[in-house]
């Protein structure tokens, strides 16, 4: 049978979305990219309508990883749900951790040593500077500069052995927990975390050398991705993107934190609204993530790692060998869960990739009654097709690697 | 954050945890979303969600979360902002409520989500179809009546 691409669209864009089901040109073509494209960075499809080379229609269709995180949140205790939290962005576990454990506290209304609360900030600095270098190296890689990957995954590794030395993980640490911290920092962090970060602004430095006197990098990326901000806040798009607007909206500074009002740093903001401007705002992001980890490691405050709370903190191991009311705590805790108050909250922090936000219902039992995740990829990638109509389909590629998507975190 | 917002759709305002709520009537929800956008500088929204009460009755609620901005146009300066939760109480039998896709376009997907999840109707929604679940999918994983594992699958012995 003869192949006629232009009389047949294809037939799934049927089943996805009944408006643009024929083209109303013989000359356009529905081409359908994913769900295993490379440059999408998970499982992501988008079903393209051509003209020529300009995609005049794209219909991003998500769900291929949806793994029931919020239904599985219902059946486990609040304790056991700081694990789930890790899954849901593979990438910036931390981010996830903390914005489940300031949710939950807000709830219980425990009050949090200031420990816990600089090696939450300490962390979650870390967390955004290896988020932002595995984005770096893929979205140069899609665009075609190869070596970035190799330079981004070697301090990436890096930070991995940061993360292994404080929580026992490389990826999925759970180290943030509800009532402070896991551990306490571990012996010698100082040297670790200092030899890492008094080199990483030179790194910096060099991943920009390789960057920005290419000029292939300029042309594939000034000037692509245009989106106007009306559309980005109406469309619910934060992080990067909006700074890279103008707009200096960061959870960090407009509704402080985990003490983050007591460190010095800027949230950088461009104004040339393209792929650029967001490469721009993200090494930026890096070298200010990096001020604020020098800032934690050198004002580091002593005292206890968590909170004191004996009916949610799971009590120190050697308590539990000569008081009876810590085995008496650790029992109930780890049989049943700690109870949390009835209530409902919503809590933001901003993730590497912009506004996370969890909204908690609890029904006074041990387990959530309701645990919706607002997540920054579901919200930045409903902005897709308004980003892409009218460009080619050559820079959808850089477009899509802008917007710093994980797709674990879009379909949950 | 406090707030003095006066509408008729407003039925009760609640404050906890420094958090704000409004319990709205789900039928006029349209003119208050577009009343709080137009006034009161909520440019965003940050989420669509629902609660299931089952068995109780009403028994879902919908959960509106909304950000709001002190200036949209370019600058260095951190902007003020706000939040604000608006919930309404539907009935379980043909739950429905009107779409505010009009008012944010954010709310696309939000409602679609809500729509798998929960089997809530969004009435003048452009194009409410599954979105994380497969589109031939059987039930709403999120309903409290829904077993974990699906219906699909019986762990059952002998199956």
């Amino acid at each position: 049978m003869k192949y006629q691409p232009f009389e047949d669209p294809v037939a799934t864009i049927q089943a996805l979305q009944e408006a643009p089901a024929s083209p109303s040109s013989p000359r356009r073509m529905t081409l359908n990219m994913g769900p295993q494209h490379p440059s999408t960075h998970g499982v992501l499809r988008i079903v393209i309508e051509l003209e020529g080379e300009t995609i005049t229609e794209a219909t991003p269709d998500i769900g291929f990883l949806h793994t029931g995180i919020e239904k599985q949140c219902e059946f486990t205790n609040w304790h056991q749900t700081t694990t789930l939290t890790d899954r849901v962005d593979y990438l910036s576990n931390i981010g996830n951790n903390l914005v489940y454990a300031l949710t939950v506290e807000k709830l219980l209304q425990i009050e949090i040593p200031e420990r816990a609360q600089w090696l939450r900030v300490l962390m979650a600095e870390i967390d955004r500077l290896n988020s932002h270098l595995v984005w770096l190296g893929t979205h140069a890689l899609d665009i075609g500069a190869m070596s970035m990957f190799f330079y981004c995954f070697r301090e990436r590794e890096d930070i991995l052995r940061l993360k292994e030395m404080f929580s026992g993980q490389r990826m999925m640490t759970s180290y943030i927990r509800v009532g402070g911290v896991a551990l306490d920092a571990p012996r010698g962090w100082e040297k670790a975390v200092g030899g890492f970060i008094r080199q990483f602004p030179s790194k910096v430095d060099e991943y920009e050398n390789l960057l920005d006197n290419n000029p292939i990098w300029k042309i594939r990326t000034q000037g692509v991705g245009h989106i106007s901000i009306e559309d980005m806040l109406d469309l619910g798009v934060t992080g990067p993107m909006l700074r890279g607007a103008g707009i200096a909206l960061d959870v960090r500074k407009t509704e402080p934190y985990s003490c983050y009002q007591k460190f010095d740093f800027t949230v950088p903001t461009r104004t040339e609204n393209d792929v650029y401007a967001r490469y721009r705002v993200r090494m930026e992001e890096m070298r200010q993530s990096a001020r604020i980890i020098t800032q934690a490691m050198e004002g580091m405050p002593g005292g206890p790692y968590v909170a004191d709370a004996p009916h949610v903190v799971l009590p120190d191991r050697e308590k539990m060998k000569t008081q009876m009311e810590s085995l008496i705590y650790h029992f109930k805790i780890v049989t049943e869960g700690p109870r949390v108050p009835a209530g409902e909250v919503y809590q933001a922090v901003e993730s590497p990739r912009g506004e996370i936000a969890y909204y908690i219902v609890s029904d006074g039992t041990s387990k959530p009654y309701r645990l919706h995740m607002r997540t920054p990829s579901f919200g930045n990638l409903q902005a897709l097709p308004v980003m892409l109509r009218n460009t080619l389909i050559a820079d959808s590629i850089a477009a899509l690697g802008s917007m710093d998507f994980v797709l674990g975190d879009t379909d949950r | 954050m406090s707030l003095s917002i006066q509408h008729p759709a407003i039925l009760e305002t609640k404050e906890a945890f420094g958090e704000t709520t409004l319990i709205a009537d789900p039928s006029r929800i349209v003119d208050l979303c577009r009343h709080l956008k137009d006034n009161h500088k909520f440019v965003r929204l940050d989420s669509i969600t629902a609660v299931d009460w089952h068995p109780a009755e009403p028994r879902y609620e919908i959960v509106y979360h909304l950000h709001s901005l002190e200036s949209i146009v370019p600058s260095t300066s951190i902007p003020k902002v706000g939040r604000l939760r608006i919930k309404c109480s539907i009935g379980g039998v043909s739950p429905e409520i009107d779409s505010v896709t009009g008012v944010w376009r954010a709310a696309d997907w939000y409602e679609r989500e809500t729509f798998d999840m929960f089997g809530i109707g969004f009435r003048n929604h452009p194009n409410l179809i599954r979105i994380l679940m497969p589109l031939d999918w059987e039930g709403h994983p999120l309903r409290k009546d829904y077993p974990t594992h699906g219906y699909k699958y019986s762990y059952q012995k002998g199956d």
